[in-house]
């Protein structure tokens, strides 16, 4: 439910003229709802940034959310899988 | 990523069947300005308060759609988790808040110059939203308002 939620949230705010980027925990649940733009990470519900305690790691994820901020060949919705050292 | 075997069967089902919100035509804003220069907001679904805050209240049918202003400056060690869910294990973000709610993570890359600043106040709902009705029409909106006077431009959320 969680997904969804900042999935409608982000929606409004792009409606509102401010551009986002949803993390999202379920891919299934990302295609339906369809936020704006979204990373699907590989990590369970309650660990949306990986691992408490690692910033470097939690810094990571954070960054390939901002690189889809400054994707301008990605198309609405988009959704992009978060893979460790690859997101570039 | 996570999956839906984390969960029991009943609420698998329940997920199964469930009418998720489909956003049609899905709104896009591209980026306006560099993150450098940008104002960022940022939003989570953990159902974070501060001590001075109401909880989320999780005897409303369909859900809280209520949300809560974050300052930037806050203690995060105080944030009190108030989400309503059992489904996931609240032990990481309790011992890291910033598992879910990363305002250090984004205050450092503000102190690199990777993004511009971050705004002085971001948003905290409880995602627990079965009704999601009265958060699409009522309280995101007056939310996002909120971030639109004060000139964000972009916004991460982070769902739990």
């Amino acid at each position: 439910m969680c997904n969804q939620a900042v999935g409608l949230v982000a929606a409004e705010l792009e409606r509102q003229g401010i551009s986002t980027v949803a993390i999202q925990l379920l891919r299934s649940v990302a295609e339906k709802v369809r936020p704006p733009r979204a990373l699907v990470v590989p990590f369970r519900h309650g660990y949306p940034l990986g691992v408490p305690g690692d910033a470097d790691h939690q810094r990571a994820v954070i960054e390939a959310a901002l690189r889809m901020l400054e994707d301008s060949s990605l198309q609405p919705p988009a959704i992009v899988d978060y893979m460790p050292g690859k997101n570039k | 990523m996570g999956d839906l075997s984390e969960f029991p069967l009943k609420y698998k089902l329940f997920l199964k069947a469930y009418p998720w919100r489909r956003i049609d035509p899905v709104p896009w804003v591209p980026l306006k300005k560099p993150l450098k220069d940008s104002r960022a907001a940022l939003v989570s679904s953990a159902g974070l308060v501060r001590p001075d805050q109401d909880p989320f209240d999780d005897s409303i049918r369909g859900g809280d759609c209520s949300f809560r202003e974050i300052p930037a400056d806050t203690d995060l060690s105080a944030l009190i988790d108030t989400h309503r869910s059992d489904l996931y294990d609240h032990s990481g973000l309790r011992q890291d808040p910033n598992l879910v709610f990363p305002l250090a993570r984004l205050g450092e890359l503000v102190k690199s110059g990777r993004i511009g600043s971050l705004n002085r106040r971001n948003l905290s709902f409880m995602g627990s939203l079965t009704a999601p009705g009265r958060l699409r029409k009522r309280t995101a909106p007056v939310a996002v308002r909120k971030l639109v006077e004060d000139g964000v431009d972009i916004a991460l959320l982070v769902p739990v």
